[in-house]
């Protein structure tokens, strides 16, 4: 009777608790039975919450309500999954990282304090790439999630852990962090909807920063009205955010419920070397998507020579942004400690770093210092920055003649466990779609493109600053032809 | 030999109410360690920072006192080392190069030394947080462990970098005194508050290696650093050494130069545009609107004294560059119009007392008035100059009530016309020399005015006193006629 929870949009559920408030209880077991048969499977998650506290919870802030006689918030019981990189105040917050592994932070991100106050419910961290550098979940210090629809087989990442908790059924949306396309790569891993927003349009207050003007927090969800609820709670300018844009959030379901009415016809530009780069399977299934699109709208096909350099450029300005992003982990203050009796600091540093760090973090430190450094400065970091400013005049020039851009969000299927550590370039590589809107700062989303060799594929739309209600758009309509909406794996 | 001297100049911009990129309160001083932090200013993962936009508006300030080019927008950068006090383990700052630009350049202090004028260039001026502090109890040789305290963390600072313009010690303190002077002026620091005004020194004999002298606590070390460091590279150069190029820390308690590290390169901070904060840019509005807050300053207020009370440069100078003795000055001037003698009891005496008492002047007790009675009492005859520099100790620390002591010594000033008269009569039959004088030289009648005050333990009433010799004299001359 109450499996059906597990599959639930939120935006049923919320109509559920309305009519019997006690149904929370119900939902709330359901999603931890489920957890319990599936997680020593998936490990989705770093850390749980125990289901007394939920209940607790749940408890109190219905009697505050009740004494209160103020109204029940909006999101009122609904559980979510967040992304072990995004703050928790009392809930330890690791980043998937050996060196924050017993890291309790005493303050919540902005985006924590908005789902607090709409009455959502975190039960669980989820695991992730340590420090979110990586599209597999496999370096998390902690262990790999693996994909639900295929065990063997990542759910991609580095939001690994929040997409493989929706696509089992373990939470009933979740928060991911993109910086170059680590909330899209694991949507289409898992046949779930992911959005990056616009840069700004959400707090990066309390994300712990991996390449700070890339990152972004944004929805992660098993259907697209669920993906534009959540997006309205976490959206809006944070003043504890100098990067945060200055305009308030909108409620986006009833700006996709007004589009969905009116529907416009789009020009939809269809980026020819991101499928022409893309694995047979996926390029056919995805193709197969964007027709159900281009029936309606009006497609072009669109060019954009730059693909292979955007790889270069992002990483390189990533490593740079990771390597002063992570100096501060010393074990000084917070996280990882070592003795330190009759030891100087460098020496305490040095080990706690090579300790606390893994492999792909040392890596990246390594290599961003390099590129900052005299002398290489100019031949890296600075040519990145001139490429990035030139994909963007770009970028601007394709959305003068299109509202959306289509490419499959990756072109590869889910990488078998291992194989990351086999051939990193190839993973690397496959971040070729998803990265433009990381330096351009352009929204994403990506959208269940359907299944091939039984395994999921994911279409990605991207479009212009701001625009995120055309990407919820069309996501909702490919949504009602597709009908990939609110499924679930076996496990 | 020709000395080369820059100064670095680290100035916490005290009057600001909170740190440079988070609301923690600045007030960190005498506060147990690690109280006035937060998120922000301990560096913890996912935090970030936001701009106090007063700290901007206090640099553009400063920038204008200073003569200074301001930049179009304010760009703040990483610089990276890793060091316990440094909680992220970079400071972010500014910096001056291809795509970077500090808050402000090029600028100018006019200095005066040996009566002759001079421009200190200032390079730049740059908008930083300051790192936390460190503790080593029982010394840095001795101590176990390094203490580390926070609260210090995020301060705003301003870096204020000079040309290698001064050719002496004496010539860094006139321009360390201008620049504090001109600070206050502005209001945007208390450089009597711990830590709030810190130096480093670049010396260097012209044609050899320079070297930089760290953290030097105040302006009277950093001359005596600058004279310790010269004489130690002259004799260096002379004996035909090699001046090497390092890092020198200032003992404060041996009163020598000790070598901290070798500075062969320079050092490799990876510099980058800090992308938590995007640049600000300074409209002309913003800078008019400080610029029409600008209170009066040094250079102005000096040539407002010398104009309005008949001041010469030298005083007016000294009144000036101490902002509260020139305030002082002018609530006395309002009562009592004797400007020079009142300027030059303010600059000596009051002055060595205040500063033989350390008195912090924002706790002087002693009013205007007070000095100004005391004056008038000197002017009267009822004190000496010999007790009015006697009293002066007692009145600076605000321990005497003058009015009460005057009636305790009975100093009551005579002003009876016939005693003061047969008074007067004496002394001229005692001194007919100086009657003689007199009848010649009005000058010398201050001789009999002063032998009267003798005999009278000066409480005869100066005024009464003049009248009636004056009189005197004339009726003698009368008669003689």
């Amino acid at each position: 009777m109450s499996y059906r929870y597990i599959s639930m949009p939120v935006y049923r559920l919320v109509e559920e608790f309305s009519s019997d408030v006690n149904k929370v209880f119900e939902y709330i077991d359901a999603i931890y039975d489920r957890i319990e048969r599936v997680e020593n499977k998936v490990r989705a998650f770093i850390t749980i919450i125990p289901r007394e506290y939920i209940y607790n919870n749940v408890e109190a802030l219905l009697k505050k309500v009740k004494s209160s006689g103020s109204a029940v918030p909006k999101l009122f019981g609904v559980m979510i999954g967040v992304k072990d990189n995004i703050t928790t105040m009392g809930i330890r917050t690791t980043c998937g990282s050996k060196i924050l592994e017993n890291y309790i932070p005493p303050y919540d991100a902005t985006v924590i304090v908005k789902l607090k106050n709409a009455g959502v419910f975190i039960h669980g961290k989820t695991n992730m790439d340590e420090f979110a550098m990586g599209s597999t979940t496999e370096t998390s210090a902690f262990y790999p999630t693996r994909n639900p629809w295929d065990l063997n087989r990542s759910p991609g990442g580095s939001s690994g852990g929040s997409g493989a908790a929706l696509a089992a059924g373990e939470a009933s949306i979740a928060l991911g962090s993109d910086t170059g396309g680590s909330i899209r790569n694991p949507a289409a891993y898992t046949m779930i909807y992911g959005l990056k927003p616009t840069y700004g349009l959400v707090s990066r207050f309390g994300l712990i920063a991996y390449a700070s003007s890339m990152d972004q927090i944004g929805p992660m969800a098993r259907n697209t009205t669920d993906l534009a609820l959540l997006l309205s709670v976490i959206s809006g300018n944070d003043s504890k955010d100098s990067t945060s844009l200055p305009i308030e959030s909108i409620d986006y379901v009833k700006a996709l419920d007004d589009y969905m009415y009116k529907e416009p016809r789009l020009r939809i530009g269809i980026l020819k070397e991101l499928f022409e780069g893309s694995d047979d399977c996926v390029k056919k299934t995805v193709y197969s998507s964007v027709d159900k699109l281009c029936s309606y709208h009006d497609c072009i096909e669109i060019s954009m020579p730059y693909t292979k350099e955007a790889v270069a450029a992002y990483y390189i300005i990533a490593m740079a942004e990771a390597s002063s992003n992570l100096a501060r982990f010393d074990g000084i203050r917070y996280g990882l400690k070592t003795y330190i009796d009759g030891r100087n600091w460098v020496d305490v540093y040095t080990e706690v770093r090579t300790k606390g760090f893994g492999y792909e973090v040392k890596k990246r430190i390594a290599l961003g210092a390099y590129v900052l450094s005299m002398g290489y400065r100019d031949m890296y970091y600075i040519r990145a920055l001139r490429f990035r400013r030139m994909l963007r005049e770009k970028l601007d020039d394709i959305f003068n003649n299109v509202d959306a851009v289509a490419s499959p969000t990756m072109p590869i299927l889910p990488p078998r466990l291992g194989e990351f550590f086999e051939d990193p370039l190839k993973i690397y590589l496959a971040d070729i779609s998803t990265v433009i809107a990381n330096l351009s700062g352009y929204p994403a989303i990506s959208i269940p493109a359907g299944f091939c060799n039984n395994l999921p594929t994911g279409l990605q739309l991207m479009s212009k600053p701001l625009s995120e209600s055309i990407l919820l758009y069309l996501s909702a309509q490919l949504e009602d032809r597709t009908k990939l909406r609110d499924i679930i794996a076996e496990v | 030999m020709k000395i080369l001297i820059g100064l670095e100049i680290h100035v916490q911009l005290t009057a600001l109410a909170s740190k440079l990129f988070c609301s923690t309160d600045s007030n960190y001083r005498e506060r147990n360690p690690n109280i006035c932090v937060c998120p922000v200013c301990l560096g913890l993962p996912g935090s970030l920072p936001v701009v106090n936009r007063k700290a901007i508006e206090y640099a553009i300030a400063v920038a204008k006192a200073l003569n200074c080019e301001i930049s179009d927008k304010v760009i703040f950068v990483r610089k990276h080392y890793f060091y316990p006090d440094l909680p992220k383990n970079y400071q972010i700052s500014q910096y001056d190069g291809p795509g970077f630009t500090p808050i402000a350049r090029n600028g100018y202090i006019k200095i005066f030394v040996d009566g002759k004028s001079k421009n200190i260039r200032i390079r730049r001026i740059n908008v930083e947080e300051d790192p936390g502090k460190i503790y080593y109890i029982g010394g840095i040789e001795e101590a176990q462990y390094s203490l580390i305290d926070y609260n210090r963390s995020g301060i705003a600072l301003l870096e204020i970098v000079t040309e290698p313009d001064m050719s002496s010690p004496k010539e860094a303190r006139i321009f360390l005194d201008k620049l504090i002077a001109i600070l206050e002026y502005l209001g945007v620091v208390d450089t009597s508050l711990e830590g709030s005004f810190r130096v480093d020194a670049n010396i260097s004999i012209e044609g050899y290696g320079r070297v930089e002298v760290k953290n030097i606590g105040s302006i009277k070390d950093v001359e005596k650093a600058l004279t310790y460091e010269i004489i130690r590279q002259k004799r260096i150069v002379e004996q035909g050494g090699v001046v090497s190029r390092e890092t020198r820390h200032w003992d404060e308690r041996k009163g020598v130069t000790v070598p901290l590290r070798a500075k062969e390169f320079e050092e490799d901070y990876r510099y980058f545009p800090d992308p938590d904060l995007p640049p600000i840019k300074i409209s002309s509005d913003m800078i008019n609107k400080v610029v029409s807050a600008l209170p009066e300053l040094p250079d102005q207020r000096i040539e407002r004294i010398i104009k309005q009370y008949n001041l010469d440069e030298y005083r007016a100078t000294i009144l000036v560059l101490n902002k509260w003795l020139a305030d002082f000055f002018e609530e006395g001037a309002k009562i009592y119009s004797n400007y020079k003698k009142l300027a030059d009891m303010l600059i000596t005496d009051f002055l060595r007392w205040v500063k033989e008492f350390s008195i912090d002047p924002k706790r002087l007790s002693v009013k205007p008035h007070t000095i100004v009675k005391l004056l008038e009492l000197l002017d009267k005859g009822v004190l000496s100059i010999k007790m009015v520099k006697e009293l002066m100790p007692k009145v600076v620390k605000g321990d005497l009530d003058i009015d009460e002591y005057i009636k305790l010594k009975g100093y009551t000033k005579i002003d009876d016309e016939s005693y003061i008269e047969n008074i007067v009569l004496e002394v001229f039959k005692e001194n007919p020399k100086a009657v003689e004088d007199a009848l010649k030289d009005p000058k010398a009648i201050n001789f009999l005015i002063g032998a009267v005050m003798k005999k009278t333990e000066g409480k005869a009433d100066p005024k009464k006193t003049r009248d009636i010799i004056v009189n005197m004299l004339r009726n003698i001359k009368d008669l003689n006629r």
